[in-house]
């Protein structure tokens, strides 16, 4: 009977999520000083400091400045903001890049994370609907059949113990 | 003094190898019964012994390497590299530490006091004791091998030995370089007793979870060292590298990240294996895993596999390093192929709603965690070795793809707490999540309300999605964990007649574990928060004269002044900047850049003020080379203030865990004669 209450809750809870995601994500402009901004955190100094571009904070940087005239420069001429991250790319070496792109080899980079974080999970899911399967056959069997004194003496003591651990916790957390 | 440290080191190898001989011969003899002249039982104990006396030859080399340094013997390679005379002392101590070789003198000696306690205290359970002094004796052969010949801290200068010596790497003359270092050492090492006892546990097929149990407090303790020494990394590098920050996910703060993810998910798992006799494999891996990678952060750290700003000292030592980690690894898969069936699972889940299922799916995701760090500090190697083209993986890939996995894991640490073992009720459920549902959305709704909107400025901004996300499921968490002691607390009260600020203690003192573990949540979520805060960061960078002014926030600095300074060590030049707010004159911040006689190499002495919502950060940055001007960058950082508190949270937690929980016939004690006392559910455990 509690099937439609709960319908009803979770789905009014998954609708509100849903929208609240959309609104955040479905605006979106752009201006120059955000790009530069943006772009700046997308590429590295390549003056060796191993920090990104926007946040290199060597004074007399044989690199960054140029670099940053140059950024401003293909804003400036309504380059795309591939077309910037291409260009930096084909000047400097891939490594100016501060993640890898979304093509070729790279692409991997971005899958696996979230390929091996999908696969654990929809492994786990169904490992722990395998267990709760073979304990609820077990439940039926120990319940439905006669009574304990059916089953082996070792099988007895381990339900006998499992009924005890479980019904007198005492541990930590 | 050389020649005396070089003779303990070799002493000592002589013992940790015979130790793991003869202890290895002794058990084996042991688990055959097989009859033989000598009493096994006696050659076990003479291994022991001799672990015991290579404590003594390892830290006679250690005291060795620091009389050397302490009194300028510059005949040493290592002390000539790493220290001057005009050293300060305490900075003398962590020029042990500053180089390869006295790294690996200070792991191997810290190995060896764990090991000289483990030993000392051997008759709690002497066969697995045997077995776990054992193995660490294979691991400390290895280090003293490495100690002896490839990276002997005790090689002599060839040549005319120099006056004065090169001095200590200036980013590392700052108090915490004296104890980082130590502290992530410890929990690297400390990891290596819960190894032994996991793996001499399945080697001997040893019955019962009580290794779980006598480990328990080793790799607490672990666990915390490696934590603190992580956020001390952490303040090393905002407070010293002057960019602002505090992590950049450089492979080797990934290295030391990921020990912890494996050890806090192995925290967590042992529990089912203790209480419900589960996932004993799995716990076994967790720590072999755990152990792999600690060895895998020194290797990162230290033989130049990938390019790190933190790699201080590279070599060629990582060959010896990869070759034991095949050796570790084909050691725990051959011992877990032969006794795995040892391993085999009491009880298994009954529900995917239930307290059993969240510690799973919680170690899905710290391991998963792990996965992504190790993959994007890798990636690089692995791209160049496939397509031969180097990539860089910086913070713009860890941001997008371990930020929402980091997320769920901070969701999970709400949710387990709220639901029972075994399985659970819609019911229940409902009960328990409504007000945590209700703060999340209350949250996001103060958050829009304040102005924190991840579309302001005409543009979707992902750092401030990420920050309402944070805030919300955090709020959501601690409504979750507080909510949880103030049940218990009210039960309490309602029992003694007493307030609930005591009712909280004693139900505290009752399950320190349980509630000690809350109190850890409480601060990682502390620490999440302060993390967020990131996203609303703002920086300034100007040039100064005497009574310019850059404002950055709610402040005005006003430049009172600047000049040069110089002393035995470095050059020095500084900055005095008056910082005003709402135009009251508040405090003076002193920005400094020094440069070392020693190594002509500059640092930033970076200026901070903190108060709990923000930091104003400031850096002298040099000066304009045609007026001679300073440069100053200003950063406002908010919210970093949090991420220290959450570790002193993180660390009380710990310290409650570890202290005994009280016996119910003590904890009645305590509690007034004139009300009757019944034990409640909320007094046990974990339901």
């Amino acid at each position: 009977m509690a099937t439609p209450l709960r319908l009803t809750f979770w789905t009014r809870l998954v609708e509100v999520c849903v929208l609240a995601l959309a609104v955040c994500f479905s605006v979106g402009a752009t201006d120059a000083s955000s790009r530069f901004n943006d772009l700046g955190h997308r590429m590295m100094c390549t003056c060796g400091c191993a920090q990104m571009l926007g946040e290199c904070n060597h004074v007399g940087c044989p690199e960054s400045g140029r670099e940053r005239q140059e950024l401003a420069n293909g804003i400036a001429s309504g380059q795309t903001d591939q077309q910037i991250l291409d260009m930096f790319a084909a000047k400097y070496g891939a490594t100016v890049l501060a993640a890898p792109t979304t093509h070729g080899f790279d692409l991997v980079a971005w899958i696996a994370p979230f390929a091996v974080f999908a696969a654990a999970l929809l492994g786990t899911i169904l490992l722990v609907r395998r267990w709760s399967g073979i304990k609820g056959v077990r439940a039926a069997i120990a319940t439905s059949g006669a009574d304990l004194a059916s089953l082996e003496p070792a099988d007895r003591e381990r339900h006998e113990r499992i009924r005890r651990e479980t019904g007198m916790d005492d541990g930590g957390n | 003094m050389a020649a005396f440290g070089s003779f303990a080191l070799l002493i000592a190898l002589a013992l940790a190898a015979y130790n793991l001989l003869a202890g290895s011969v002794a058990l084996r003899l042991i688990a055959t019964g097989q009859p033989v002249r000598i009493s096994p039982e006696r050659l076990a104990d003479t291994a022991r012994r001799a672990g015991i006396a290579g404590f003594i030859a390892t830290t006679g080399a250690v005291f060795a390497l620091l009389w050397s340094v302490f009194n300028n013997d510059f005949s040493l390679t290592y002390i000539l590299e790493h220290s001057n005379r005009a050293l300060n002392p305490a900075y003398k101590f962590a020029a042990m530490w500053s180089g390869q070789e006295g790294s690996l003198l200070l792991w191997a000696w810290l190995l060896a006091i764990f090991g000289f306690v483990l030993r000392l205290r051997h008759k709690t359970d002497v066969k697995l004791y045997a077995y776990a002094g054992t193995i660490l004796a294979g691991v400390q052969s290895f280090f003293l091998l490495l100690l002896c010949f490839p990276a002997t801290p005790f090689a002599l200068f060839r040549g005319v030995v120099p006056a004065d010596g090169n001095g200590l790497n200036p980013l590392l003359q700052y108090p915490e370089m004296v104890i980082h270092p130590p502290m992530l050492y410890l929990g690297y090492v400390g990891f290596s007793v819960p190894f032994a006892f996991a793996l001499g546990a399945l080697m001997m097929r040893y019955p019962g979870e009580k290794w779980i149990k006598i480990t328990r407090t080793w790799t607490l303790v672990t666990w915390l060292f490696l934590t603190c020494g992580i956020f001390l990394g952490m303040h090393w590098a905002y407070a010293v590298l002057g960019w602002g920050g505090y992590w950049g996910w450089d492979p080797v703060e990934n290295a030391s990240f990921m020990p912890w993810l494996t050890g806090t998910a192995f925290l967590h798992s042992v529990m089912m294996q203790e209480r419900k006799g589960m996932m004993k494999s799995w716990n076994v891996w967790l720590i072999f895993s755990t152990f792999l990678l600690t060895l895998l952060g020194t290797l990162l750290t230290r033989a130049g596999l990938v390019s790190s700003v933190h790699a201080f000292a590279q070599s060629s030592i990582g060959t010896w390093f990869v070759t034991f980690m095949g050796v570790v690894l084909a050691v725990c898969i051959f011992t877990y192929i032969y006794n795995h069936k040892h391993l085999k699972t009491e009880h298994h889940l009954e529900s995917l709603v239930s307290r059993e299922s969240s510690f799973l799916f919680n170690n899905l995701v710290l391991l998963t965690a792990c996965f992504v760090i190790l993959w994007g500090t890798l990636f690089p190697i692995i791209s160049e070795y496939v397509v031969g083209n180097k990539v860089t993986v910086g913070a713009p890939w860890y941001n997008r793809v371990a930020v929402p996995i980091g997320l769920f894991l901070i969701f999970l640490t709400g949710v387990g707490p709220l639901l029972p073992w075994r399985a659970t009720s819609f019911k229940s459920i409902k009960r328990n999540f409504i007000p945590p549902i209700v703060a999340l959305w209350t949250t996001v709704i103060v958050c829009l309300a304040v102005g924190v909107r991840p579309w302001a400025g005409g543009q979707f901004n992902t750092g401030s999605f990420y920050a309402i996300v944070d805030f919300a499921v955090s709020a959501a968490v601690l409504t979750a964990i507080i909510s949880e002691f103030l049940r218990g607390a009210a039960v309490i009260s309602r029992q003694t007649g007493r307030n609930l600020f005591t009712a909280t203690w004693l139900l505290t003192r009752r399950n320190t574990r349980r509630y000690g573990g809350y109190l850890v949540h409480i601060g990682v979520v502390i620490v999440v928060i302060g993390l967020a805060g990131s996203a609303f960061n703002k920086n300034i960078e100007s040039e100064l004269s005497v009574n310019d002014h850059l404002n950055i926030g709610p402040y005005q600095l006003v430049c009172t002044g600047f000049t040069q300074d110089s002393n035995d060590l470095y050059d020095s030049e500084y900055a005095i900047l008056g910082v005003s707010k709402g135009g009251q004159h508040q405090f003076n911040l002193m920005p400094e850049r020094r440069v070392y006689h020693s190594e002509g190499q500059p640092e930033t002495m970076v200026a901070i003020h903190s108060t709990p919502l923000m930091d104003l950060y400031v850096v002298y940055e040099g000066t304009n080379p045609d007026n001679g001007h300073p440069i100053i960058k200003a950063f406002l950082n908010l919210l970093v203030g949090w991420i220290w508190a959450g570790l002193v949270v993180m660390v009380i937690g710990t310290f409650i865990a570890l202290v005994p929980s009280l016996s119910p016939a003590t904890a009645s004690l305590k509690v007034p004669a004139t009300r009757p006392i019944s034990v409640q559910p909320v007094l046990k455990g974990g339901d």
